[in-house]
């Protein structure tokens, strides 16, 4: 008996240490992404044929990190960017604290112009929170907001430093 | 066997319940501590645990529950922002990570005995204290500071009492930032945008019965310095029944200075002159900015006990843009209020006199986050860098802090060849000390409680106001588990009392072997044993 009661006890001690890397989150909370892309999954999931809906196509998408290295990653449309960083564990530190919810702007990034003309239009919010940013440009977006498309295939986005430069940090002082 | 097994139970459950264990293995690693549980203290965890896998890092906060301002300060109609809880709870499930709740440090354990432990000590205590303004009857009743009112609303327990007056029609905030804004909205908010957040009980009620319809917002410098940011300021504009109430005269001359500023301020100015010619006038309740004064003095009513108005002085501005300065002159201004909350800034408070503090800006003293004058002290977050910024702002500095400690355990700054006995020298210290910890598996048990109290009025949670009821919930199932110990304790020596013991199959297999050799002689396979006695006595033998 006690020999058994050992096993449990040692199991639950395991069991409450599992190991994860801190930037390892499982958000998953893309429900609230703009691209409805968990719909898309959950579709997929039950049935991949017979719904007439399946519209996903892969793009191939270049990021450029904080440290200046590119990563190339394949992803399916009906994602965010947020999404793509999250399911193929990018390592980038912070990015998408708010999980998609237009709440932070850690998921600053930066695009080519004529990738930027292409995507259209942006939302007062987006255009809210991005006023936060580090480093804003002309061409900055939340990628949280951006949705993959087809004629999205090689763009480049840079995911740009946060290092506090001088003159963003005056006008974050006040903010509080 | 019995014995031994008993022993490895009580084992297993000490270990169990330390809940620290882990540390005792890996005897060389760096050990960080973290002072505070809330953003700074999580991002500065996250990035070392992160970038070292060697290191061990212990958090320290003074209350039973966990995330600082983000749980304390974000206002409860911006549950998005708090979506950050989600990054801290897995940093604080991280095998090198633990959580030590209800330890204030400068009191329940020195800075000083932190760094005896610890290679490295982050200080991460942001900022708890409101900067007064300095003028007669700021002590009247119906005077508050933000950081009370706030408090009040979010739950924090030193609040709950805090019972504001809301029969008042008029409202006064001092200061234009986001703080201000927040307390602005919440006074103003329909109650159906307010009841299914987090939002305390308490206030729900109080606020259901408030008779503010007209919140005045007052800055000492002029629009083109409002503090807050623009996503604060849409909410505020966009609010059902309620209507801006801007003096066209205020932003006069503004818009040919637009082209000239940076995106941000641009597209705030913008929303602010949008607000003057919006607004729907069958709105029962407004708000307004007053820009260019500054507060001299609230005045009492009839009673000389409760405020009934402040004096306000007109100020000039002088210089330019970002850096205009306000200049009080002798021109007054008195307002009618019965409602005044000044929302003029947070302050970092001094936890413990062996650490460097600049009284006048109210921080640490530091370069890059490395306190100064103090080899193996840290600081992040709004003990760093003062009490300004968003979430993301604190993550950036937070990450910059953890950045220089690696740096400095690279280096050799940081002196990794001495042994540092970490958590386990503290939590000794605390237990001699009379101070029980609440461990993250704790808060746990807080967080559940404090949900399931919140699901029948359709909230998220239910807050727990009262700490001694917190600490009761928190250790609960720790005595359920110590009881549960003991039952089976109980249980394990009864059976031994009894005189039932069990044979193992080791044991049968002695059996066997009996009944094997005694076949052999006679060519067969076995020859049974008959007498439960005697199977007893060769299996135990
Ligand atoms: C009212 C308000 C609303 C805000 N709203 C937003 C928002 O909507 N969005 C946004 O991005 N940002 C918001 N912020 C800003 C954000 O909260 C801060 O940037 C951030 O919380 C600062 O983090 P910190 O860890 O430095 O300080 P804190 O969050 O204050 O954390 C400090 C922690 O240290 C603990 N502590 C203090 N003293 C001790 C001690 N002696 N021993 C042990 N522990 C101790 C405290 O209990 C606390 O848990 C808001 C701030 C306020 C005040
Ligand atoms: S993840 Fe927060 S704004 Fe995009």
């Amino acid at each position: 008996m006690s020999s058994s009661l050992v096993r449990v006890l040692l199991h639950r001690a395991a069991v409450a240490r599992v190991t994860l890397a801190p930037h390892q989150t499982l958000r998953k909370t893309s429900a609230l992404s703009r691209c409805g892309s968990v719909l898309h999954r959950q579709i997929r999931g039950i049935n991949t044929f017979t719904l007439p809906l399946r519209t996903e196509e892969k793009v191939t998408i270049n990021f450029v990190n904080r440290d200046g290295k590119k990563i190339s990653v394949t992803a399916l449309t009906g994602n965010s960017i947020l999404d793509v960083v999250v399911d193929q564990n990018l390592d980038f530190d912070g990015f998408g604290a708010c999980e998609g919810t237009l709440a932070c702007s850690t998921c600053h990034v930066i695009l080519e112009e004529d990738v930027y003309k292409k995507l259209g239009s942006i939302s007062d919010e987006e255009m809210d929170m991005l006023d936060l940013a580090y480093g804003l440009t002309d061409t900055s977006r939340l990628g949280c907001q951006v949705c993959l498309r087809k004629d999205l295939e090689g763009m480049l986005l840079r995911v740009p430093e946060t290092v506090a430069d001088a003159r963003v940090d005056s006008q974050q002082e006040s903010s509080t | 066997m019995d014995i031994v097994g008993v022993l490895v139970l009580l084992l297993v459950c000490v270990f169990t319940a330390a809940d620290g264990w882990r540390g005792l293995s890996s005897a060389s690693s760096p050990r960080v501590c973290v002072v505070g549980g809330g953003p700074a203290g999580f991002y500065t965890a996250q990035q070392l645990l992160k970038a070292r896998q060697d290191a061990l890092v212990d958090i320290y906060e003074r209350l039973p529950v966990p995330f600082g301002l983000v749980r304390f300060g974000v206002a409860p109609d911006h549950p998005e922002v708090k979506n950050v809880i989600n990054t801290f709870t897995q940093t604080a499930h991280h095998e090198r990570c633990s959580f030590h709740g209800n330890v204030n440090v400068g009191r329940d354990v020195s800075v000083e005995e932190l760094r005896q432990a610890y290679h490295a000590v982050v200080l991460s205590n942001g900022a708890e204290a409101n900067r007064p303004m300095g003028i007669p009857g700021e002590n009247l009743s119906g005077v508050f500071a933000a950081k009370d009112f706030v408090g009040w609303y979010n739950g924090i327990p030193a609040n709950k009492e805090l019972c504001p007056d809301l029969s008042c029609e008029t409202a006064v905030i001092l200061g234009q930032g986001n703080v201000a804004l927040d307390v602005a909205r919440i006074l103003l908010s329909p109650l159906d945008m307010l009841k299914a957040t987090d939002i305390t009980q308490h206030a729900l009620n109080a606020l259901a019965g408030s008779g503010v319809r007209r919140v005045l917002i007052v800055g000492r410098r002029g629009p083109l310095q409002i503090a807050c940011t623009i996503k604060e300021l849409r909410e505020l504009g966009n609010l059902p029944n309620t209507r801006p109430e801007l003096l066209l005269g205020d932003l006069e001359g503004i818009e040919e200075t637009l082209k000239d500023l940076p995106r941000p301020r641009k597209r705030l100015t913008e929303l602010l002159l949008k607000a003057v010619n919006g607004g729907d006038n069958k709105a029962e309740k407004s708000w307004s900015f007053r820009f260019c004064r500054s507060p001299v003095e609230v005045l009492a009513g009839a009673d000389g006990k409760r405020a009934a108005g402040i004096r306000l002085a007109l100020n000039k501005l002088e210089g330019s843009g970002e850096n205009v300065r306000a200049v009080p002159t002798d021109q007054l201004e008195d307002v009618n209020c019965g409602l005044i909350i000044s929302s003029i800034g947070y302050k970092s408070i001094l936890i413990d006199p062996a650490v460097p503090f600049d009284p006048r800006r109210s921080v640490v003293p530091n370069d890059m986050g490395r306190v100064q004058d103090a080899p193996g002290l840290y600081c992040s977050g709004w003990v760093k860098r003062g009490p300004t910024g968003v979430i993301a702002t604190t993550m950036n500095d937070s990450f910059d802090t953890a950045h220089v400690i690696l740096q400095d355990m690279e280096s050799g700054l940081l002196d990794l060849s001495i042994k540092k006995p970490g958590a386990q020298a503290i939590s000794g210290l605390l237990q001699t000390r009379g101070v029980r910890t609440v461990l993250f598996s704790e808060w746990e048990k807080i967080n559940a409680e404090e949900e399931r109290r919140g699901k029948p009025h359709g909230k998220p949670r239910e807050k727990l106001l009262d700490v001694e009821e917190m600490l009761q919930i928190a250790w609960s199932s720790r005595i359920m588990d110590i009881l549960t110990f003991l039952v089976l304790l109980l249980v394990c020596v009864f059976t031994a009392a009894d005189g039932v013991r069990t044979v193992l199959f080791s044991e049968w297999e002695k059996i066997n072997a009996e009944e094997e050799r005694r076949g052999k002689p006679h060519g067969k396979p076995r020859e049974k044993l008959l007498d439960v006695e005697e199977m007893l006595q060769i299996g135990w033998s």
